[in-house]
């Protein structure tokens, strides 16, 4: 009798006290909507910059280049700046929020430029417009020229701020430039800002160049071409433009690729029909053999922590992809879908490998997780390959060639993106035709 | 006699008590109707391979036993003076790399690390913070027994969600209201413990009172940026949201929520 009263009043009341709890687990991948307001100019800096940059007004040019970095990313969309209610002068002041909760921005990007002492100096403020509050200031002061990488260092910022991860926009990417008729192509190294500004070559196109592969802490390149009509892996300073070739091997070298800490070099030498991978120290110089097997390895990439190597071989009689430690030792295949699988490459991240994949005459770019599960496929064509990943480890730049006609015209090849969603593709501009992209680390760290 | 009609009536008078609070266990064998089942389409890639989202029940015990000790260590708010920006200078243009003078004193991130607020919940409330946590997660342990008691939904169980939460269609209502609000940032580490746990208070009309970041000291950890980037994109769902879709009647229920944002799922794929 006594028990069920005792329960009845232990039951009832600890019900009404629970607080209720609902689970979010998720959300949109809509771009964040984000008001990019031009960058506010004195009428005297503005006459300055226009003397020396030949630019009407640099504050606006800059909020392009910012506008235009988000925008390819996928992950913001920046509004017109036609609805605008307030003028570029708030950036001396506290904004509107409501007037920018007006045309749905969740996010506001305010600054302005000014000339001191020959210098540009760029103050920009980024604002939560929902929570009317303020999430970062910072300013920068340059030489007037270097105002592009201004644009894509704030757009660094903003990115990081907004979505958790590192940006990857004052970086550069380094390609071959394609010229010429299929069969006579003129192939020349290039390098350009990652949004195709600022294209200069760096060799004349009188050897043909492929795979140049930047060093992940400084400006060098290691890249093939012909020496005595020998492939052969070279390296060369951007900065200074001395190049050499790589080690003194008695065959061909190629797929060279920078280690990690940027002090060794990894390539494929090829000898008597099979082909091995190599090490170089570029301090002591001394070579190390890292497999040494019957079979075709090659297209060797670190991971981010250097205590692994992916390659590709065909060990198993169809091309597949192979994981081993540093030294060569516990390989182990971790590609078994269908198709043959080629140029691995392990993400800045270290949790995914990129790859170029082949099946019924298809090419696919793809990543898969590093022990070979969790396999996606990117993107689809007619041919494509070579995937390089950017400095945050989330956009892959590759290139795709389109099919001859039957006059031997309309060959093209181009380098295109593509995020991790698989959704944002996009074709990166460049002056001539190109292939074999790599993207270089952030400059500014 | 006597003993015995007192005891008649004491026994009948409990026994009306029970049916008039139509106790579940005194209630009408249930109709045996299948249970109701949420459809949310999402579009999904065919070549995508998305494993499950771990259970925030799990993640919650993980977060008690790392963090208790945090909610106890925030200390009083203090004033931050504003001031403009410190000039981070770019090198020549024959430099190789950018170079920062000095660190910005109007970098939020370093404001951030002085300032630890009182919540304001905790002002107003008179327990102990630690009493508090303590409460959530008892609640939330019993509320997920509760949840998976009344998986089956029956008509004589429908009239006691009153006392139980929000009913399924209630709370599906509210996170695909949610679920549409939330951009989730991209960028963030899926290895990581995530939880962004949420307590808002509501009035009737759905409109948001108040919200506040239970972890809130977590804000403001070193080497804890991500989690300040979901809180605050969290805060930004709920306002961007507001009115939230709540019920239309028992108030006093819902009028504090607790909303658990877990990204995990999403960033995996």
């Amino acid at each position: 009798m006594r028990h069920i009263i005792l329960f009845l009043i232990l039951i009832l009341p600890s019900q009404s006290l629970a607080l209720i709890e609902v689970d979010i687990t998720r959300g949109n991948l809509n771009p964040l909507p984000i008001a990019v307001s031009p960058l506010s100019i004195d009428e005297e800096s503005r006459k300055n910059f226009k003397k020396i940059l030949k630019k009407e007004n640099i504050g606006s040019e800059i909020s392009i280049i910012v506008e235009n970095n988000l925008r390819t990313s996928g992950l913001f969309n920046p509004l017109n700046k036609d609805a605008f209610l307030q003028k570029p002068d708030i950036a001396n002041l506290k904004p509107r929020f409501e007037d920018w909760n007006l045309i749905k921005a969740q996010a506001l990007i305010t600054g302005k430029v000014n000339y001191i002492d020959e210098n540009l100096r760029v103050e920009f403020r980024l604002w939560d417009v929902l929570a009317g509050k303020e999430m970062m200031a910072l300013a920068f002061t340059t030489v007037p020229t270097n105002w592009r990488r201004v644009g894509h260092i704030i757009t660094d910022k903003v990115y990081e701020r907004l979505t958790g991860e590192k940006g990857y926009f004052d970086t550069r990417i380094i390609y071959v430039a394609e010229e010429g008729p299929k069969t006579k192509r003129i192939k020349k190294l290039a390098i350009m800002d990652q949004d195709g500004f600022n294209n200069k070559f760096l060799t004349l196109g009188n050897e043909l160049v492929l795979t140049p592969r930047f060093n992940p802490t400084s400006q060098m390149v290691t890249y093939l071409s012909y020496f005595r009509n020998l492939p052969r892996v070279y390296l060369l300073d951007i900065e200074t433009g001395m190049q050499e070739v790589v080690g003194d091997f008695p065959g061909m070298t190629y797929a060279p690729r920078f280690s990690p800490d940027g002090k060794k070099i990894i390539m494929s030498f090829a000898k008597d029909g099979k082909s091995d991978i190599y090490t170089m120290d570029l301090e002591n110089r001394i070579v190390e053999r890292i497999t040494n097997h019957p079979s075709i390895d090659t297209s060797p990439s670190y991971s981010p922590d250097g205590k692994y190597i992916c390659f590709n071989s065909d060990r198993s009689g169809y091309q597949q992809i192979y994981i081993m430690d540093s030294d060569g030792k516990n390989v182990k295949r971790i590609s078994f879908g269908r198709g043959l699988y080629g140029t691995p490459v392990w993400s800045p991240r270290g949790d995914l490998i990129a790859f170029t994949k082949l099946h019924k005459g298809k090419f696919y770019i793809g990543v898969m997780r590093t022990d070979g599960s969790g396999e996606r496929l990117l993107t689809e064509n007619y041919y494509q390959e070579a995937p390089s990943w950017s400095p945050n480890g989330r956009v892959l730049i590759f290139y795709r060639e389109t099919k001859t006609d039957k006059k031997g015209e309309g060959f093209s090849a181009k380098l295109w993106s593509i995020d991790l969603t698989g959704y944002n593709e996009r074709l990166v501009k460049t002056e001539t035709d190109a292939s074999d992209p790599s993207w270089s680390a952030l400059l500014s760290n | 006699m006597s003993r015995n009609l007192i005891i008649s009536s004491i026994l009948h008078a409990i026994l009306i008590i029970i049916t008039a609070m139509s106790l579940p266990f005194l209630a009408k064998k249930p109709i045996d109707l299948p249970p109701i089942v949420s459809v949310e389409l999402i579009q999904i890639s065919d070549k995508t391979n998305i494993p499950f989202a771990p259970k925030a029940k799990k993640i919650i015990e993980k977060v008690k036993e790392k963090e208790k000790k945090l909610v106890s260590e925030q200390a009083p708010p203090k004033k931050v003076k504003k001031e403009k920006p410190d000039a981070i200078p770019l090198p020549d243009e024959n430099t190789k790399e950018l170079k920062k003078i000095k660190d910005d004193k109007q970098n939020p991130e370093k404001i951030d690390n002085e300032v630890k607020q009182v919540s304001e919940f905790e002002k107003d409330e008179l327990f102990d913070p630690n009493n508090i946590a303590a409460l959530i997660d008892k609640s939330k342990v019993e509320e997920a027994d509760t949840i998976n008691k009344t998986q089956k939904v029956t008509q004589a169980q429908d009239r006691n969600v009153d006392n139980i939460g929000l009913s399924l269609s209630e709370e599906d209502a509210l996170k695909a209201q949610i679920f549409g609000c939330w951009s989730i940032p991209l960028g963030l580490p899926y290895d990581k413990n995530l939880l962004v746990r949420i307590k808002i208070q509501l009035k009737p009309d759905g409109s948001v009172i108040k919200s506040e970041i239970l972890d809130h000291a977590r804000m403001n950890k070193p080497g804890q940026g991500f989690y300040k980037v979901l809180a605050e994109s969290a805060l930004r769902a709920i306002k961007l949201c507001q009115p939230l879709r709540v019920p239309s009647t028992g108030y006093e229920r819902w009028k504090d929520l607790q909303l658990n944002f877990d990204p995990r799922e999403m960033l995996e794929g």
